[in-house]
């Protein structure tokens, strides 16, 4: 019963706030709804059971993919663009583009769960992962790295591609750019960055820059 | 009726969990003042109560009955939310500490995962406030905040794995438990002072406190705040700090268990050693705010990526070969 109570508590916030996330004016709290939104799901991920699963959907999703989008958002002033989106007569011409590629999800989601299987014991009590003695983490990682060990490290060559392109891209040496150089500032001493000048009366000293 | 009971019985233990907790915030506010006072030939706060322990009730006090004044232009939801979320996160992560054996609110399976991803949502309290002031220093305090946390959590993450890969489980009370022969700051010791570094840097602690850098962006995030808001930052930031010393003590200090384990000492409950253990990384922590002066930002970054980050990489790899090599990979 107290389950039940909770799934339908998180998914509702879930929904209330996927849809807040498109309907809310101001960007900024898009994205706050985004977070919750994606916390919410990793309590319903939680909640089936898969707790490791959830606490990385909570890691990677929220502390850190969303604090980028964050950091973009209160940055690049969206807000104002989103505004021109919905208010202005511009908008009509993004509406039609966004059904479409909408409809295209919506049908492949419904081809893919249509052609889903579930294994004829899924459903069997006795057998589902709560009642297993070895937690969900071993039993993720027992499948990740024996049947599944070539998808598993074909997609982390692929992270890894993607990250090093991602930073030759951005990467860009620029002239006229003072750059502060480590081994030079510690290794700097006494004697070379202090001169000690005896000064004459009513001379002062020329010090050459 | 049956869950109404389970549910006042829950509140009682949290209750027992979270009052003695934010006590302790207050005397520990107390002990960094003390310390840093201390460093410097000061005497500290030394007048409210018996050697001045009082001090943070009664600041606790002033700032209750002080205005709390909410700028005009300011984003009024978001801006009340972030002390909220900031107090309520540093709380939160409470739940999973084990004071021993049994005394554990929630002896999950993922206690190191959730400890690690409610530490990395630590920082929206702080973007909100920023963000929410709509003003230039909080502003900037924030995007410099998130950066730096943002930064130091991985190699923090990374640091976990090492430890898990000696322990080869999840839950909190396994990592303190595969300690009994051995506690993991001996051998793991760089991976122990990389932690503290990068705990010190997470928590926004002097040497690393650019976001609330006060000779440069007046007071950071927290600018705009007054009273018992400023309060709750405040809070949560001192009880995030407690929180990673007890992070700290579990995983490379053998978290409730005795450093001595024969008879007249083994009475000694685990809570106690495990206190103890928080108290001496705390003044660890206070001893460093006291002596190291502040990094500049791009020495900030540049120590997070480009030293910590590969550093604590190679380790991974060095303990995972090793343990492979002599068979000791732990398996159930």
């Amino acid at each position: 019963m107290a389950h039940a109570i909770f799934f339908y508590i998180f998914s509702t916030i879930a929904i209330i706030s996927a849809i807040m996330v498109t309907v809310s004016k101001n960007t900024v709290h898009s994205v706050f709804f985004l977070i919750l939104d994606f916390i919410s799901i990793s309590c319903l991920f939680i909640m089936i059971g898969a707790e490791f699963l959830g606490m990385i959907m909570l890691i990677v999703y929220v502390g850190a993919v969303a604090v980028l989008f964050l950091f973009v958002v209160m940055m690049l002033n969206v807000a104002q663009q989103k505004n021109q989106w919905f208010g202005s007569k511009n908008s009509s011409k993004h509406i039609p583009v966004g059904l479409i590629i909408s409809i295209i999800i919506f049908f492949e989601i419904i081809i893919v769960i249509s052609g889903w299987k579930y294994k004829p014991d899924l459903f069997d009590i006795n057998n589902s992962i709560t009642q297993v003695s070895i937690s969900n983490t071993h039993s993720l990682g027992q499948i990740l790295y024996t049947d599944y060990i070539h998808v598993f490290q074909i997609s982390g060559m692929i992270l890894l591609v993607a990250m090093v392109g991602s930073i030759v891209l951005t990467f860009r040496k620029r002239s006229g750019l003072k750059r502060q150089s480590y081994v030079s500032q510690i290794s700097r001493e006494r004697s070379e960055g202090v001169e000690v000048l005896e000064v004459e009366r009513n001379k002062g000293v020329k010090i050459d820059d | 009726m049956e869950y109404l009971n389970i549910i006042i019985q829950e509140f009682y233990k949290i209750l027992f969990l979270i009052v003695p907790v934010l006590v302790s915030v207050a005397l520990i506010v107390w002990l960094d003042r003390r310390v840093w006072a201390f460093v410097q030939k000061r005497q500290g706060p030394n007048v409210v109560g018996p050697f001045g322990l009082l001090q943070s009730l009664a600041d606790a006090l002033k700032y209750i009955f002080k205005e709390i004044i909410i700028p005009a232009s300011s984003n009024k939801i978001i801006f009340i939310l972030a002390p909220i979320v900031t107090m309520t996160l540093a709380l939160i992560a409470w739940a999973v500490i084990p004071f021993s054996e049994t005394h554990v609110l929630a002896n999950i399976n993922v206690g190191i995962l959730y400890l690690f991803a409610v530490s990395s949502l630590g920082v929206y309290g702080i973007i909100m406030g920023g963000w929410a002031s709509n003003s230039k220093y909080p502003f900037l305090g924030a995007i410099r905040s998130a950066a730096q946390m943002v930064s130091y959590e991985v190699s923090i993450g990374i640091i976990i794995i090492n430890v898990l890969l000696c322990v080869g489980s999840l839950n909190l009370n396994d990592i303190v438990k595969a300690q009994q022969n051995l506690w993991y700051i001996v051998p793991l010791f760089p991976m122990f002072v990389i932690f503290f570094i990068s705990a010190l840097a997470e928590t926004n602690r002097p040497p690393f406190d650019l976001p609330e850098a006060e000779a440069e962006l007046v007071a950071g995030y927290q600018t705009e705040y007054s009273g018992m808001m400023y309060a709750m930052f405040w809070l949560g930031e001192y009880a995030n700090i407690l929180l990673m010393c007890a992070m700290g003590s579990i995983l490379f200090l053998g978290g409730w268990l005795s450093p001595i384990d024969f008879y007249p000492f083994n009475l000694i409950p685990g809570a106690i050693w495990l206190i103890f253990k928080i108290l001496f990384l705390f003044i660890l922590f206070a001893l460093v705010k006291a002596i190291v002066p502040r990094y500049r930002y791009d020495q900030l970054m540049r120590l997070g990526w480009k030293i910590f980050l590969p550093f604590s990489l190679t380790w991974v790899v060095l303990t995972a070969s090793y343990l492979f090599y002599f068979n000791l990979l732990p398996t159930n």
